[in-house]
């Protein structure tokens, strides 16, 4: 039957076949790997924000404790800052912020921003930039310790003239050649320790998924 | 099949025609990834998997494809072997899938594969195939292997740096750090870095090429000479 036809016809079919067949093979291995993709993803996370938050410290479900908020006046940043809060037995232990630095060498520079109950940085780790190798990227934990100078940093401890770097007049090290990409993540934690102290009880109360808008 | 004809195909793929140094395909992820041994180690396995099994499925399915729809045919199967294997990564070898990144899935576009492909697999039986795109996949790699060994130890004074990736924890003690305190060399860390270090390559397996057939350099001289 197929041969009477057209060869047009035939090829068509015999792509078709090529297709479902790939088509079915991607599905099979789709089923396969889905769920063990989902769950290294989610461990990646988890294990980024157990970088700055001691796991002993919380005890609930940090990955499903999380909020949306956007404020782009406040963070010069019109994407999404999530926050995932660490609770103890239904108390407040810290917020995790993920926040955009919006004036890195080379564009944005994500933050993850630990700060505690009393407004106390726990730590902050760069989750992704892209500045220049070898000038920029101290700011990585992989690469220098800078990023632990902001450690038990807070608004009390640290008056607003000292939240920049020393060339700035601050008291956070700059690198040799390379003084925006640490003054653009000084001013983006100094910015969410102020955005944290304005709206901490707001923070921890919002319940769904994305918070109301900041209103100061 | 021969030990001759086999001799042949590994040697074609592996050295006489080799990917990286002599067809010069696949450039773009060659010079991508190529800054640790590791990254271009992982890159390398990863496209001569892909090679032996697009080689592989071409050649059983030669008898069928018709030559008006081989290149789509060839670009679907080849898509599909890729995005398999960038699943199995994605779900096994998590922190490497993350490293390597968009240069998985644009391992499609590495045009060996589908030179090969072409070339090979659609007109020979398949183990000869499967062969040839081991030899190929081969020699790919050992390209990406000693460009990235080469950029990574003049760059970061380490070599198989990120071991842990490909191996699991005990990949820590395989990072050997060759020269102690090694400031950073930028440049070879840099894309530049990877034409300077490919182009290096080159001259030294043309080098080589020329020690072992003195004469026929003679003449290839004595032609452009001419010219």
């Amino acid at each position: 039957m197929n041969r009477a036809r057209h060869p047009v016809i035939r090829s068509g079919i015999l792509l078709g076949l090529i297709a479902l067949l790939g088509t079915a093979l991607l599905a099979a291995v789709n089923a396969l790997t889905h769920e063990r993709i989902i769950e290294q993803e989610k461990l990646r996370v988890l294990q980024q924000l157990n970088a700055v938050v001691p796991v002993a410290s919380y005890n609930n479900d940090l990955l499903e404790d999380r909020i949306e908020i956007t404020d782009e006046a406040f963070f010069r940043h019109p994407a999404p800052i999530a926050i995932y809060r660490a609770r103890m037995d239904d108390q407040t232990v810290a917020a995790l912020m993920i926040v955009t630095a919006p004036d890195g060498y080379n564009g944005d520079i994500r933050l993850l921003i630990g700060i505690d109950n009393n407004g106390t940085v726990l730590g902050v780790r760069v989750v992704s930039h892209r500045e220049t190798p070898g000038l920029g990227d101290p700011i990585e934990i992989e690469r220098s310790d800078w990023i632990l100078g902001f450690n038990d940093k807070s608004l009390f401890n640290t008056q607003t003239s000292d939240w920049a770097v020393k060339r700035d007049g601050g008291e956070f090290d700059q690198f040799t050649g390379a003084t925006i990409s640490p003054r653009a993540v000084v001013r983006a934690v100094h910015n969410t320790l102020l955005y944290f102290k304005a709206n901490q009880q707001a923070l921890f109360e919002t319940t769904t998924m994305t918070a109301k808008k900041n209103d100061n | 099949m021969t030990t001759e004809q086999l001799k042949n195909i590994l040697a074609d793929g592996a050295w006489r025609q080799n990917t990286g140094l002599v067809v010069l395909l696949g450039l773009c992820p060659l010079l991508a990834v190529t800054n640790t041994l590791v990254n271009g180690l992982a890159l390398g396995l990863a496209t001569m998997l892909t090679l032996m099994v697009s080689n592989l499925s071409v050649s059983v399915l030669r008898g069928l494809l018709r030559p008006e729809i081989r290149i789509p045919a060839f670009v679907l199967i080849i898509a599909s072997v890729v995005t398999v294997i960038e699943l199995l990564m994605h779900a096994y070898f998590f922190d490497l899938y993350r490293i390597l990144g968009i240069f998985i899935p644009l391992i499609v576009t590495n045009c060996a594969i589908i030179g090969r492909a072409e070339a090979f697999a659609s007109r020979n039986r398949p183990l000869p195939s499967l062969i040839d795109g081991f030899a190929t996949g081969l020699g790919f790699c050992i390209t990406l292997v000693l460009l990235g060994a080469l950029r990574e130890l003049t760059g970061r004074g380490t070599l198989l740096a990120g071991a842990e990736m490909l191996l699991g924890d005990w990949g820590h003690y395989l990072t050997l750090v060759v020269i102690p305190d090694h400031p950073g060399f930028l440049l070879a860390m840099l894309p530049p870095g990877a034409f300077f270090g490919l182009a290096l390559l080159i001259a030294a397996r043309n080098a080589w090429q020329a020690r072992k057939s003195a004469t026929s350099v003679t003449a290839m001289i004595s032609d452009s000479n001419e010219i």
